[in-house]
């Protein structure tokens, strides 16, 4: 049944499928960063070099108690448990940002700790289930 | 054994199936939007919208599953010259293609009222596109490349980059920080979807397989007619 050609094929198959493993794998390493969608606190605050005038995204948890609103300037704080960062935002937020909910914000950094953000993003986790009442 | 797998035989047997397809699909079909639409419960934070997932997330299945059968087959007629299997993923390719779609608009849908966004390029989302891309070269290098032996060649190449994404596509939500959830149905460990959410959600798989099946055999007893027609491209 395995003669020689199909043993050819395979053997060129298989090199084949090795490589371009390879080749994928190096270059999602090189993108790296770009695959990222969103910088979480600790990353910003262990990353040096920031380029503070190029919009990014960070994303987080919406901390407990942390949103203040005054006209229509919303603050609240992202936070990953470890690190934390005030994000200002002027516009309206969709339907599910809420208080210890996943975040996304685009904008610019300030610095490392504070953050105006230019869009926000709400993020949902994984589970579902009926509301409780 | 090998004569029961003969294309004619097949032909005949597949017709029988098709017939009971038929039959039982519609009846599948309403009970189970009955049980999405009406009898699961709202979500506890997105209400209704969470509805959306009774589509989007079996049609994804789908289009994953689909083209890892694809590119198995494909790499298996690469291989062996196991002509029949040309004729099998001809006919499932537009399926996949389809619920990949699929899987990409009522994704959108879903993304406005719940992200605030349509699309956004985190790696979930981009390497589904990827896969769609997928979908349309193996459709064209069959369609348009005449010399069986340079598309098969094609085909194959085309399959063995397209599984590594298939495992990007995967993984990508628990790789990288993205936009996307991470998957809550998971074959090894719990699962986070209620259960009164994960009954619509399986009747859902149900028929769209169902449907699948059905468009499956159309397809594959077309491509048998066309190859005894031409007389060409003999198995």
């Amino acid at each position: 049944m395995l003669n020689k050609k199909i043993k050819n094929r395979s053997l060129a198959f298989t090199l084949f499928f090795l490589l371009s493993i390879i080749t994928i794998f190096f270059s999602l390493k090189v993108l790296d960063d770009n695959v990222l969608y969103f910088l979480s606190p600790t990353e910003i605050n262990d990353k040096e070099n920031i380029n503070f005038n190029k919009p990014i995204r960070i994303g987080g948890m919406v901390k407990k108690n942390s949103i203040i609103l005054n006209n229509n300037e919303i603050k609240f704080v992202v936070t990953d448990l470890k690190n934390e960062i005030i994000v200002s935002y002027r516009g309206t937020v969709p339907n599910l940002f809420a208080e210890g909910k996943g975040v996304v914000a685009e904008g610019l950094l300030q610095d490392k700790k504070f953050f105006i953000a230019k869009r926000i993003l709400a993020k949902h986790d994984e589970n579902y289930m009926p509301p409780k009442d | 054994m090998l004569n029961f797998l003969s294309p004619g035989n097949l032909f005949v047997f597949f017709n029988k199936i098709n017939k009971l397809i038929t039959k039982i699909l519609l009846p599948l079909a309403i009970v189970s939007l009955v049980f999405s639409l009406f009898l699961s419960p709202p979500d506890y934070i997105q209400g209704d919208s969470v509805r959306i997932m009774y589509v989007h997330v079996p049609s994804s299945w789908i289009a994953l599953a689909c083209f890892s059968l694809i590119g198995f087959l494909t790499i298996f007629n690469f291989l062996f010259k196991f002509k029949n299997s040309i004729l099998i993923y001809k006919s499932l390719a537009p399926i996949g293609m389809s619920f990949c779609l699929i899987s990409i608009v009522t994704g959108a849908i879903w993304g406005q009222p719940t992200w605030g966004t349509f699309w956004a390029w985190d790696a979930r989302l981009t390497s589904m596109l990827i896969l769609l891309v997928f979908y349309i070269l193996f459709i064209f290098s069959y369609k348009f490349i005449q010399n069986q032996n340079l598309s098969s060649k094609i085909c194959a190449t085309l399959a063995a980059l397209g599984i590594v994404n298939i495992f990007i596509v995967k993984y990508s939500v628990d790789f990288w920080s993205t936009l996307h959830q991470t998957s809550s149905v998971k074959i090894l460990g719990d699962t986070s979807i209620d259960k009164s959410m994960l009954v619509p959600l399986t009747l859902m798989l149900l028929v769209f397989l169902v449907y699948c099946a059905l468009i499956f055999l159309m397809k594959y007893r077309a491509e048998i007619i066309r190859m005894k027609k031409k007389g060409l491209k003999r198995l």
